[in-house]
C-alpha cells in the first residue's frame, strides 16, 4: 500500500532528498539530529581552526615555557587567556585541541576513503567475477581479519617508517598513518561490497544489461556499484569513528603523528605523563573531545544503519 | 442467521503524507457453512479486511469506523486478551505461504497439540488424539508417523494441509483464508480447495476466502465480493456475478482472465483497469526510427534453430568424478522458430524452460549442442564483439518487473542504454526523442522518462522493460514468464501490448510460461517441457484439442476449466 508521492517531474535533486523517507526519519530522530550537530561542529571547528583558535600552537614565537602547566581559567591560579589551561610547553590547550582535531579528522576521513575505495573495488570485482580472483581476495581478507586491525596498522606503520629516510619521517608521518589505517580497514568493506554484489548480480536488471551486450566493467560501474553503496555508506560512517580511534591509539603508543604537530591521541599521550603530577587538564580535555566526537559519529552511523534497513522500518 | 457481520468497515493507515484509507464502506456477512470469496487486484484492500477481522492490522493501521460482530458479539473493540482469546479459538486463519506459517523447529504434532491445549481444556492425551483426528481429516496419510516430523519433511501441498488442520484445531466458527493456494502448483490447488469446501460444509464453519484468482472463486465460493480500490463494487451469488456481471469493473476483471478453451485476438474491456493512464501513442512504423534501418541480413529457413542443446549445472564440485554431482537442467532440446512466429515453451517450474531462454540470450553457455540464429552459429562465436551484432537483434523481457530495472537509474537512461551502447541514434537529442517515442508507444507517456522505477506499478514497470527491449530494434524477442508476477487484469494489458507490437513490427517471439491458457492466447506453436526434455512440439490448436504426448494430456487435465465465467465481449480468433 503506497501513498502516491508528489509529482517528481518538477523536483530538483534537493527536493527529492528532502522528500525522501531517510531524510524524514532524520528530521524526526532527536538523537540523529544531535549527533549530526556535534559532528558538524567538530568538522567546522577543525576546518576553521586557524581562524577561531586563540593561539597558533605551531608558532614558536607565541609559546613561552613560562606559561606552561597553567590550569584551566576557572581554577585558582588559572589565566583567563588560556581557557582550558596550557600544556607542559606552554601551548594553549583549546588551540591544540582544535588543531589536533583537525589532524585526527583528516586522518580519519582519508584512511576511510582509502579503505573504502580499495575494499569496495576489490569486493565488487570479486563478487561479480567469482572464480579464482574471488577466492584469492577473500582468503586474503580472511587472513587479515584474523589479526586485530590495530595490530595490522602498527605492522604496516612500522614497516613504512623503517623504509623511509629518517629526515622525512616526521614530515610524512601523517601519510604513513593514513596508509596504515586504510590498509587495515579494507577487508570489512570488501566483504560487505562482495555480499551486496552477489545479491545484485543475480537480479534481472544485471542480466538485462548483459543481454544488451554491456561488458563487465560497465555493468560493475554503472549498474552494480550504485546499488551496493547503501551498506557501504553505513560501514564508512562507523569506520570513520573507528579510524579516529585507531589514529589516537597509534599516536598514544608513539607510533602516530609526532608531538610537534599533535593530534588528539598525541595530546592524550603527552598529558598522560603529567597525570600523576596533578596536571589532569592536559589529558582530560583532548580525551573528552575524542570521546564526544567518536560517540557522535557512531550514533550517526547506527541511525543510518537503521534508517537504511527496510526490515526495521 | 449470519455468523460474522461486517458493517461499514473503514480501515485507515496514517502516514506522513496523510491518512491512507485502505478499505471503506465494507459491509458483508458470512453464514455458517458458507464460503464468501473476496476478489480484486493487489492493493484493492482484500487482505486488509481479513486482518481487520482477526485483529492483525499492522500498526499504525486501525479500524476507523464500522462494526465487526461475531454471533452478535462485537469483536473490534476487544482488549488484548479478548483478541487473543478470539484469535484461533473462534476465528482461524490460513495464510498464503505454508512454509512461513509453521515453526520449522517443532514437530508438526507438537504444534497442533500446543494450539489445542491453549484453546480447549483438554488433557495431553485427548489433545493428541484430536490432533491425530485432524491430520487424518485433512487427508495426511500415516498421521501417527507424520505427527513426529518437522515441516521441512512435508511437501508444499501437505504443509498447507497441516496449516488448515492448525486453523481448525480449536473448532473455530469462522476461518479466514488469505490466498491459500497461490503458492501451490495447479494440481495441488484443486485438492486443497476441495478439502476446504468439504470441511466448511461438514463443520458449519463460515469462511472468507481472499484471492485474486477467478478460477478459485469459480471453484469453491458460494458468494463473491468484488473489490476495487478499497471499496466493494459488486456482491452476490458466485454463479450470478461470474455469469452475468453488472459492474464495469467486474466485467473487465472477468474478461481479462485467459480462457483455456478459446483463443482471443485481444482481451476486451481492459480499459477500466488501465491505471497506466496514458493511451498508447500512435507511431507511423513505416517512417519512424523504430521501423527503419532494420538492416538484418536476409536469410531463408528458421530464424532460430536449436540442435541437441544441453545444459548441465554442477551442484557439487569434487576432485574425483565420483564426488561430483550434476544437474541436467536441459537435455537434448531441439526445435526451430520460423520468422514472424510466436513459439511457446510450457512446463512446470524446474522443467528447464527458462534455462533454454537464457542460453539463447547468451546468459548461459550451453554444455553442448548448437544454437543457430539468422543463419549464424552463435555457439561457435567466441568474441564478445561478434556476438554483439546478434545481441542487437535479440532482446529479452524478464519475469520480475521489480528486479529487472536498475533502481538507481532514471527511466530515460534505462531505455536509452541499449541505444547508446549500440550507437543506434545520432546524438543525445535524437536518443532522447527516440526514448520518449518508445515510452509513448508502450503506453506510458513521455512524462515517465524523468522518473525512477520505484514510482511505477508492476505493470508499468513491465512496459518500461518492453520499451528497453525494443530500443535495439530487435527482430527476436524472448519473453520469460513476462506476466506471471502481475495481476490478471494487468496481465491482459501486457499480453495485448505484446500482441500489438508483434503484429506491428513483425517480431518473432519465444514465449515462456507455465500458464497454459496464456500460452493458448499468445502462441502459434508450443513445445511442452518436462525434466529438461522436450516432450512434444505442436501447433497450439492441435495441442489443446488433441495432445499426443501423455504428459501434455496430464497438464491439460489439471488446467482450470473456468466454464462458469461470462463470455460477454470476447471475440474468438
Amino acid at each position: 500500500m503506497s501513498v502516491p508521492s508528489s509529482d517528481s517531474e518538477t523536483q530538483t535533486w534537493w527536493q527529492r532528498i528532502a522528500d525522501s523517507d531517510v531524510f524524514y526519519s532524520f528530521t524526526h530522530s532527536p538523537l540523529a539530529l544531535a549527533a549530526a550537530a556535534v559532528t558538524v561542529v567538530f568538522v567546522l571547528a577543525a576546518l576553521c581552526a586557524p581562524l577561531i583558535a586563540p593561539f597558533d600552537p605551531f608558532d614558536p614565537s607565541q609559546i613561552s615555557l613560562w606559561d606552561g602547566k597553567k590550569p584551566p581559567a576557572w581554577e585558582a591560579d588559572g589565566d583567563p587567556a588560556y581557557l582550558l589551561g596550557t600544556d607542559n610547553q606552554g601551548r594553549d590547550m583549546l588551540s591544540t585541541i582544535l588543531y589536533g582535531g583537525r589532524i585526527s579528522l583528516a586522518v580519519g576521513f582519508a584512511s576511510v576513503a582509502l579503505g573504502m575505495v580499495l575494499g569496495v573495488g576489490l569486493g565488487v570485482i570479486s563478487g561479480y567475477l567469482g572464480g579464482w580472483f574471488d577466492a584469492v581476495i577473500m582468503r586474503l581478507a580472511d587472513v587479515q581479519l584474523t589479526i586485530p586491525g590495530i595490530l595490522t596498522a602498527i605492522l604496516i606503520n612500522g614497516i613504512l617508517r623503517s623504509v623511509l629516510p629518517p629526515e622525512l619521517r616526521d614530515e610524512l608521518a601523517i601519510y604513513v598513518v593514513i596508509l596504515a589505517i586504510g590498509l587495515s580497514d579494507w577487508p570489512q568493506f570488501a566483504r560487505v561490497a562482495r555480499g551486496a554484489t552477489l545479491v545484485e548480480a543475480q537480479r534481472e536488471y544485471v542480466q538485462a544489461a548483459r543481454v544488451i551486450g554491456l561488458g563487465p566493467v560497465t555493468i560493475m560501474l554503472r549498474h552494480i556499484l550504485p546499488n551496493v553503496m547503501r551498506p557501504v555508506l553505513v560501514l564508512a560512517t562507523i569506520g570513520l569513528a573507528l579510524a579516529v580511534i585507531a589514529e589516537a591509539t597509534l599516536s598514544f603508543l608513539g607510533q602516530g603523528v609526532p608531538p610537534t604537530t599533535p593530534s588528539l591521541g598525541t595530546l592524550i599521550r603527552v598529558g598522560n605523563e603529567y597525570l600523576f603530577s596533578g596536571l589532569w587538564w592536559i589529558t582530560l580535555f583532548p580525551a573528552l573531545a575524542l570521546v564526544i566526537l567518536v560517540l557522535a559519529v557512531n550514533l550517526l552511523g547506527d541511525w543510518l544503519r537503521d534508517a537504511l534497513n527496510p526490515k526495521l522500518r | 442467521m449470519s455468523l460474522l457481520d461486517i458493517k461499514d468497515l473503514r480501515v485507515e493507515f496514517p502516514t506522513r503524507r496523510g491518512v491512507f484509507v485502505a478499505v471503506e464502506d465494507i459491509t458483508l456477512s458470512v453464514a455458517p457453512g458458507e464460503i464468501v470469496g473476496v476478489v480484486g487486484e493487489s492493493g484493492a484492500g482484500k487482505s486488509t479486511i481479513g486482518n481487520a477481522v482477526i485483529g492483525l492490522l499492522e500498526p499504525p493501521g486501525h479500524v476507523a469506523r464500522g462494526e465487526l460482530t461475531l454471533e452478535g458479539q462485537r469483536i473490534n473493540a476487544l482488549d488484548r486478551s479478548g483478541v487473543r482469546e478470539m484469535r484461533g479459538r473462534r476465528i482461524g486463519m490460513i495464510f498464503q505461504d505454508p512454509l512461513t506459517s509453521l515453526n520449522p523447529l517443532q514437530p508438526v504434532g507438537a504444534q497442533l497439540i500446543e494450539t489445542i491445549t491453549t484453546h480447549l481444556s483438554l488433557d495431553a492425551r485427548a489433545a493428541r488424539s484430536k490432533a491425530l483426528d485432524l491430520l487424518t481429516r485433512v487427508g495426511i496419510p500415516e498421521p501417527e508417523v507424520r505427527m513426529e516430523q518437522y515441516p521441512h519433511q512435508f511437501s508444499g501441498g501437505m504443509r498447507q494441509r497441516v496449516v488448515i488442520a492448525l486453523a481448525l484445531c480449536a473448532d473455530p466458527e469462522v476461518v479466514i483464508a488469505d490466498e491459500p493456494t497461490t503458492a501451490l502448483d495447479v494440481s495441488i490447488q484443486a485438492q486443497i480447495l476441495d478439502l476446504m469446501r468439504e470441511l466448511c460444509r461438514e463443520r458449519s464453519v463460515g469462511m472468507i476466502l481472499i484471492t485474486h484468482d477467478m478460477g478459485v472463486i469459480a471453484d469453491v465460493t458460494d458468494r463473491v465480493v468484488v473489490m476495487y480500490r478499497g471499496r466493494v463494487v459488486e456482491m452476490g451469488a458466485t454463479a450470478d456475478i461470474l455469469g452475468e456481471p453488472e459492474h464495469a469493473y467486474t466485467k473487465s476483471l472477468i474478461s481479462a482472465v485467459p480462457r483455456p478453451d478459446i483463443r482471443l485476438h485481444r482481451f476486451p474491456l481492459v480499459e477500466y483497469i488501465e491505471s497506466a493512464g496514458d493511451a498508447r501513442g500512435n507511431l507511423d512504423i513505416e517512417t519512424h526510427w523504430l521501423g527503419q534501418n532494420r538492416d538484418f541480413a536476409e536469410h531463408d529457413g528458421p530464424l532460430l534453430q536449436l540442435d541437441d542443446l544441453c545444459m548441465r549445472f554442477i551442484t557439487r564440485r569434487g576432485f574425483t568424478a565420483a564426488t561430483r554431482k550434476f544437474l541436467d537442467a536441459v537435455k537434448d532440446v531441439s526445435f526451430a522458430v520460423e520468422p514472424g512466429e510466436v513459439f511457446g515453451l510450457v512446463g512446470e517450474s524446474g522443467s528447464g524452460k527458462s534455462t533454454v531462454a537464457r542460453m539463447v540470450a547468451g546468459l548461459h553457455r550451453p554444455t553442448s549442442g548448437r544454437i543457430h540464429f539468422a543463419g549464424a552459429e552463435l555457439t561457435a562465436l567466441k568474441a564478445e564483439r561478434e556476438l554483439n551484432r546478434y545481441r542487437r537483434q535479440m532482446q529479452m523481457i524478464f519475469q520480475d518487473p521489480y528486479s529487472s530495472l536498475n533502481p538507481r537509474m532514471r527511466v530515460l537512461d534505462i531505455v536509452a542504454e541499449p541505444i547508446r551502447f549500440h550507437k543506434l541514434a545520432a546524438g543525445r537529442q535524437a536518443t532522447r526523442e527516440v526514448v520518449l517515442d518508445l515510452l509513448e508507444h508502450v503506453g506510458l507517456g513521455k512524462a515517465a522518462a524523468v522518473k525512477y522505477p520505484h514510482e511505477f506499478s508492476g505493470g508499468q514497470r513491465q512496459r518500461i522493460s518492453i520499451a528497453r527491449a525494443l530500443a535495439t530494434r530487435p527482430r527476436f524477442l524472448i519473453c520469460d514468464e513476462p506476466t506471471s508476477a502481475l495481476d490478471v487484469s494487468i496481465q491482459a494489458q501486457i499480453l495485448n501490448l505484446l500482441k500489438d507490437l508483434q503484429e506491428e513490427l513483425g517480431l518473432t517471439m519465444l514465449f515462456i510460461s507455465h500458464d497454459l491458457p496464456v500460452i493458448r492466447q499468445m502462441c502459434d506453436r508450443v513445445g511442452v517441457m518436462r525434466h529438461g526434455q522436450l516432450c512434444e512440439v505442436a501447433e497450439t490448436e492441435t495441442l489443446f484439442e488433441s495432445p499426443s504426448h501423455e504428459y501434455s494430456r496430464h497438464l491439460l487435465e489439471l488446467m482450470p476449466k473456468l466454464s462458469g465465467l461470462s463470455r460477454q465481449g470476447l471475440d474468438a480468433e
